[in-house]
């Protein structure tokens, strides 16, 4: 089971908790776990195409998923993902 | 009340003014939202008004009279002569504000947002930060009578960790970069109930860049420059001058000018000047390589906005390497006797190169923005310092090294 680190915005979806624990071998089939597991958590993440939102960054293990496969990156139980928002220059 | 909402910039959504920074609904980014019908400001009150970047307090999002202030802005515009020549344009002016009470451009989102953060009721004020926010939040954090904990790359320059270190803040050296540092202090802004000026406070942080638009048009006489060549890291800074000069033309302070935007990036880490030149409102992150350590941001939050301002001017993107920073550096320190930062050198070479490629109308004026003080990231420029010749006490000893003399 992977970990998924719930960012402060979306905790009200998933009654409070800041870390949910879920199955996948990759980082899309976590989230889509995520997203019936708490189905309002998915029109926050994605737009009406399905799309990840533009604001909306994606983690694993501190690693940016754009930098890596996207939501083919490959996650095994020992991983850490992490939604964060964008965040301002500094 | 000037303002009393904050609204997302992407789907629109109102939240009251309190320290919230993203979209619950889409995560996109919000803004302080005035009531332009209730604010009272002219030509004639900016002028009467103290001498620092309050004296545009009615388009600030504060509303307290005794903001966190130590005399920052009014910082000098220069009418660059000997660059003017150099690089063969008409009207060139450099706002420098590298003279700001922490030596950089970050006072000015700073003296916002820590005013902000004490009328919030924070005891705690915090950043994340590639070097000058940690100097100025440092500094203001204390004369706030705030906590303070800094958060930065644990490999930054010794200029930028001394500029910091001094105020005695809680200083906290992350292993990693710029964008770790960012993610690291994303996730603590959601456990502890702190003011950090760059996350949950960053609605009103922004804001504060607003007046290097709203000073360099009062400087010109109150008219806005033709075209402005602006650093990039985050997009957040050329974003916030575009909104300041649109400020001052609705509310009929200057006249509308189409000023044109021009953007400018180190090549290591230059995802918006990427995009411009592609003609692609995409922003790809990119791992971030460049001496320009102020700049170093892969993932720009403001990127996309940066972007359309850029196209909808009609402006344009550089990005300069390594040795072309560090010339951009000595160009500007042995033309107009300014020592800038390396992010002033990104900007002084973008310059150079958008003339060249005729971006840049040579006949128009231009404003390039320096925002940093050189003497922060020293090692940078150590190796292109005047040699020391050394010599006996005596005029002898003089005259053998420099022949020239009398």
């Amino acid at each position: 089971m992977a970990k998924v680190k719930i960012p402060q915005p979306l905790r009200n979806l998933t009654g409070g908790n800041n870390e949910v624990s879920l199955t996948g071998s990759k980082v899309g089939e976590v989230l889509s776990e995520l997203e019936k597991e708490y189905p309002s958590i998915k029109e926050r993440l994605r737009d009406d195409e399905g799309k990840l939102r533009r604001f909306i960054n994606i983690f694993v293990n501190g690693d940016d998923i754009r930098h890596l496969e996207g939501e083919a990156t490959p996650v095994s139980d020992s991983d850490e993902i992490t939604i964060l928002p964008a965040i301002a220059g500094g | 009340m000037r303002f009393k909402n904050l609204q997302c910039r992407e789907c629109q959504r109102k939240y009251p003014a309190e320290a919230i920074y993203v979209c619950e609904y889409c995560f996109g980014p919000l803004e302080v939202i005035y009531d332009y019908e209730n604010i009272d400001i002219s030509r004639e009150s900016i002028s009467k008004g103290p001498l620092s970047l309050w004296r545009y307090k009615p388009l600030l999002p504060v509303h307290t009279d005794s903001p966190v202030t130590i005399g920052e802005g009014l910082t000098p515009l220069v009418r660059a002569g000997n660059l003017e020549k150099e690089l063969g344009i008409k009207e060139l002016y450099i706002k420098n504000d590298s003279v700001n009470p922490t030596f950089s451009f970050k006072d000015r989102v700073v003296t916002v947002a820590v005013s902000r953060a004490r009328e919030l009721g924070f005891d705690t004020v915090a950043c994340a930060s590639t070097g000058n926010l940690a100097c100025s939040v440092a500094a203001y954090g204390k004369k706030a009578g705030l906590k303070t904990v800094v958060f930065i790359p644990a490999d930054l320059e010794k200029g930028k960790v001394i500029g910091a270190g001094i105020y005695q803040p809680h200083l906290v050296g992350v292993k990693g970069d710029y964008d770790q540092v960012n993610r690291l202090c994303g996730e603590l802004a959601g456990t502890f109930n702190w003011g950090f000026v760059n996350v949950n406070l960053r609605p009103y942080y922004a804001e504060g860049s607003k007046t290097l638009g709203f000073e360099v048009a009062e400087q010109l006489g109150f008219r806005a420059p033709r075209q402005v060549v602006v650093p990039m890291a985050s997009g957040s800074l050329l974003t916030k001058i575009y909104k300041g000069l649109k400020e001052f033309e609705e509310l009929g302070i200057i006249d509308e000018a189409g000023t044109r935007f021009f953007g400018a990036q180190a090549a290591g880490a230059d995802p918006i000047a990427e995009a411009v030149r592609k003609d692609e409102d995409i922003i790809r992150p990119v791992k971030v390589k460049t001496i320009a350590k102020s700049l170093a941001i892969g993932n720009p939050a403001d990127g996309y906005y940066a972007w359309n301002v850029i196209k909808k001017s009609g402006g344009y993107a550089a990005s300069v390497s390594d040795n072309e920073i560090v010339e951009g550096i000595k160009l500007l320190a042995s033309t107009e006797g300014i020592f800038t930062e390396t992010a002033g050198g990104v900007t002084v070479g973008s310059l150079k190169k958008l003339i060249e490629a005729g971006k840049i109308d040579p006949d128009l004026s231009v404003v390039i923005y320096i925002t940093g003080n050189g003497l922060k990231t020293q090692e940078a420029v150590e190796k292109s310092v005047s040699k020391i010749e050394e010599i006996d006490p005596s005029l002898e000893s003089f005259k053998e090294t420099c022949p020239w003399a009398g």
